[in-house]
């Protein structure tokens, strides 16, 4: 029999055909509080909602397959790796750690998240990074309309091409562009690429294992016209 | 003096025209802006005011006035939740933002609720730890906007509210206007200080009754199943609302009328928009009970609950707990005569004020100002606030009592009738006087 590598010893499988999903995520909450394995891997996936929410540890999690919605959701510290596709809502309202998706995401990816690092290396569906509060988001692909809506921090970067509604009502979020933008949403407007955005660019696209030149970026954010309301721009609500 | 009285007596004042659509059509126009404000609706609607108790007589046996028990206890979430709410009186305090709300405001509301045992509830905008501290039993809101959500407060909290809408405005979202922005509250948003920030209208994640379904599972998931989760709905669509909350998962439904409070919100959308807690609150239960669910999916009623009687009202018709926003910032001092000279300075005055939108409120409730919030003590307001509710509590006992139950939640739409033919069909009871239910279907 070969030696089985001293790496894959440590890695808890669990599979999802066997027992619940409450079970592993409650065997994943515990770490919170109690030392256990350090790396996971999930089989047999199914598309099921909820997969490894809520972690609050340093945990690497490898999930073979597709899931449904709200995968890795409200993530702290961890690292989610999908190797399929996401649902929607996947790394919803992340605070830290980081969420890889190596297929599609669908609407809503990293909504209202608050920091770490959303990887999609296909394309991201409408609402990518909606409302998103401090959040990075690369995606390998293009997005979908209404992307980095009522956008607050954190960076959005878009290697493909953006949909209808880009950045509307932004406030203070980042989004950097490779590919066509269809249309820009209110208050949002292209701005100036200086040294520190493409620094900011070309670290982030380092961080998501993405070999693209920051140099093909264009960038967006807000106007800051909308801040206030006042009657003389009712017309771009 | 005489001619003079007659020419006042040939005044006429417009129905229609009146001096206050006169005043809001020329304020139009000079400012060409709609009107945001505080406080709810103004206009006069069919309420728990238009219904009376059957009190006991031969056929009803009372209970004794201050000596046989009625109890109030009522217990929210036993549907899923592993740790259900067990409140010792069916009165709450609802969801009121820091932010919209000084920190101290928030304080009292939860000390004054965890003295009598009751819970009180977040906003939008987050939780803060002084909120958590005086609250025995915090309930936390999950809005459309998600300023401050994080999994932290989420286990910190001992339920979970998902806010679909609220009375004031239900489709509408939120606006906290940029003056009232201090540097706390900016950095619990994310946002910069001074900026108007806006509240979606919709959730960012899920967009149905089938996503809010799996969001609620979502939460549970994070929480390990054990906060009972209540889903928040502005009186509208309410038999749709109320029953896709029950299939969606919810263990406790919030059913708040258009006479709920706001912080900021347009006049049109305050006065023109939902329908009254009275109907409402008849359409809940019934949605329950058709889908076998009434008692097991507890139902929350709020939006213009002043007293004991309102409060015994809506039990009668079948909630089992209502909640309090405006009562609450009255009873700590909101609009007190107190501060009449300092309310006419603002271009308003005691018993109008409802300008909680500017964020200058002398009574130091509705602003971020330190100095004007400073006038408000934590203590002494969570004092009144748990005295007011105590007063809600024995009235609507003596009600209950009077009608010979022993609980509150005994009370049923048998015990009442209607003043009005509007609140009769409103209310699915009779007319009093007569056995008369309007639109009632005849059997």
């Amino acid at each position: 029999m070969a030696a089985v590598p001293a790496e894959e010893v440590a890695v808890e499988v669990v599979d999802l055909e066997k027992i619940s999903l409450r079970e592993l995520n409650q065997r994943l909450h515990n770490l919170a509080h109690a030392p256990g394995p350090s790396a996971w891997r999930v089989v047999n996936p199914d598309g099921a909602h909820a997969v490894a929410c809520g972690i609050d540890v340093d945990v690497e999690v490898a999930i073979e397959g597709h899931v449904g919605y709200y995968c890795a959701g409200m993530n702290k510290r961890a690292t989610v790796r999908v190797h399929g596709n996401a649902g929607p809502g996947v790394a919803e309202n992340m605070m830290s750690g980081q969420v890889l998706v190596d297929g599609n995401a669908s609407q809503s990816a990293g909504a209202t998240g608050r920091g770490g690092l959303l990887v999609v290396r296909g394309d991201a569906s409408a609402r990518c990074g909606i409302s998103m509060k401090g959040i990075d988001i690369v995606v390998g692909g293009s997005v979908g309309h209404l992307s980095a809506f009522m956008a607050q921090r954190g960076c959005l970067v878009v290697c493909g091409d953006a949909g209808e509604a880009l950045g509307d009502s932004i406030y203070e979020a980042r989004l950097y562009i490779r590919g066509e933008v269809a249309e820009l949403g209110a208050d949002c407007v292209e701005k100036e690429v200086r040294a520190e955005h493409r620094e900011q660019l070309g670290g982030l696209l380092e961080a998501a294992g993405i070999d693209a030149d920051p140099a093909d970026f264009r960038r967006y954010g807000s106007a800051r016209k909308l801040y206030n309301f006042t009657i003389d721009n009712a017309g771009a609500y | 003096m005489a001619a003079e009285t007659e020419r006042a007596w040939n005044l006429r004042e417009s129905h229609l025209f009146d001096r206050t659509v006169i005043a809001e059509i020329q304020r139009a126009a000079r400012k060409g802006i709609y009107d945001i404000r505080g406080f709810g609706a103004k206009r006069h609607v069919p309420h728990f005011d238009d219904l009376l108790f059957l009190g006991a007589s031969i056929s009803r046996y009372p209970l004794e006035g201050y000596r046989e028990r009625c109890a109030t206890d009522v217990v929210l979430g036993t549907r899923f939740a592993k740790k259900p709410l067990e409140l010792r009186i069916p009165v709450t305090i609802a969801g009121m933002s820091f932010g919209a709300l000084s920190a101290p405001a928030k304080e009292a509301l939860g000390r004054g609720a965890s003295e009598v045992g009751t819970s009180t509830t977040t906003g939008d905008g987050g939780m803060t730890p002084e909120e958590r501290e005086h609250s025995e039993t915090l309930v936390y809101q999950l809005l459309p906007s998600r300023y401050g959500m994080n999994p932290d407060d989420l286990r910190k909290a001992d339920a979970i509210e998902v806010v679909v809408g609220q009375g004031a405005k239900p489709g509408g979202g939120g606006m906290l206007l940029g003056h009232k922005i201090s540097d706390r509250v900016a950095e619990m948003r994310d946002l910069p200080r001074g900026i108007d920030q806006r509240s979606a209208s919709r959730h960012p994640d899920w967009t149905g009754p089938d996503d809010l379904e799996i969001k609620i599972g979502e939460l549970r998931e994070i929480t390990d199943w054990e906060k009972p989760v209540f889903v928040k709905v502005g009186a509208t669509r309410t038999y749709y609302d109320v029953q896709l909350a029950v299939k969606a998962g919810a263990d406790v439904i919030v059913v708040d009328g258009m006479q709920g409070g706001t912080a900021a919100t347009q006049d049109v959308f305050i006065e023109h928009v939902g329908i009254p807690t009275l109907p409402a609150t008849r359409i809940a239960v019934e949605a329950l009970q058709e889908l076998g669910m009434h008692r097991q999916v507890q139902l929350i009623v709020s939006g213009g609950i002043r007293t004991g009687a309102d409060v015994a009202k809506a039990l009668a018709l079948g909630a089992d707990a209502v909640s309090i926003g405006t009562a609450a910032l009255v009873a700590l001092g909101d609009n007190s005569p107190e501060y009449d000279e300092q309310y006419r300075q603002l271009g308003s005055a005691a018993g109008f004020y409802d300008d909680y939108q500017a964020g200058r409120d002398p009574a130091g409730i509705s602003t971020q100002d330190d100095e004007l919030a400073a006038r408000l003590d934590p203590v002494v307001g969570g004092r009144k606030i748990a005295n007011y509710l105590r007063v809600l509590t024995l009235e609507a006992q003596t009600l209950a009592r009077a009608c010979g139950k022993s609980h509150v939640l005994n009370l049923e739409p048998e015990d009442l009738v209607a003043l009005t033919v509007e609140a009769a069909a409103m209310a699915r009871v009779p007319l009093a006087g007569t056995d008369w239910i309007p639109g009632a279907t005849p059997t």
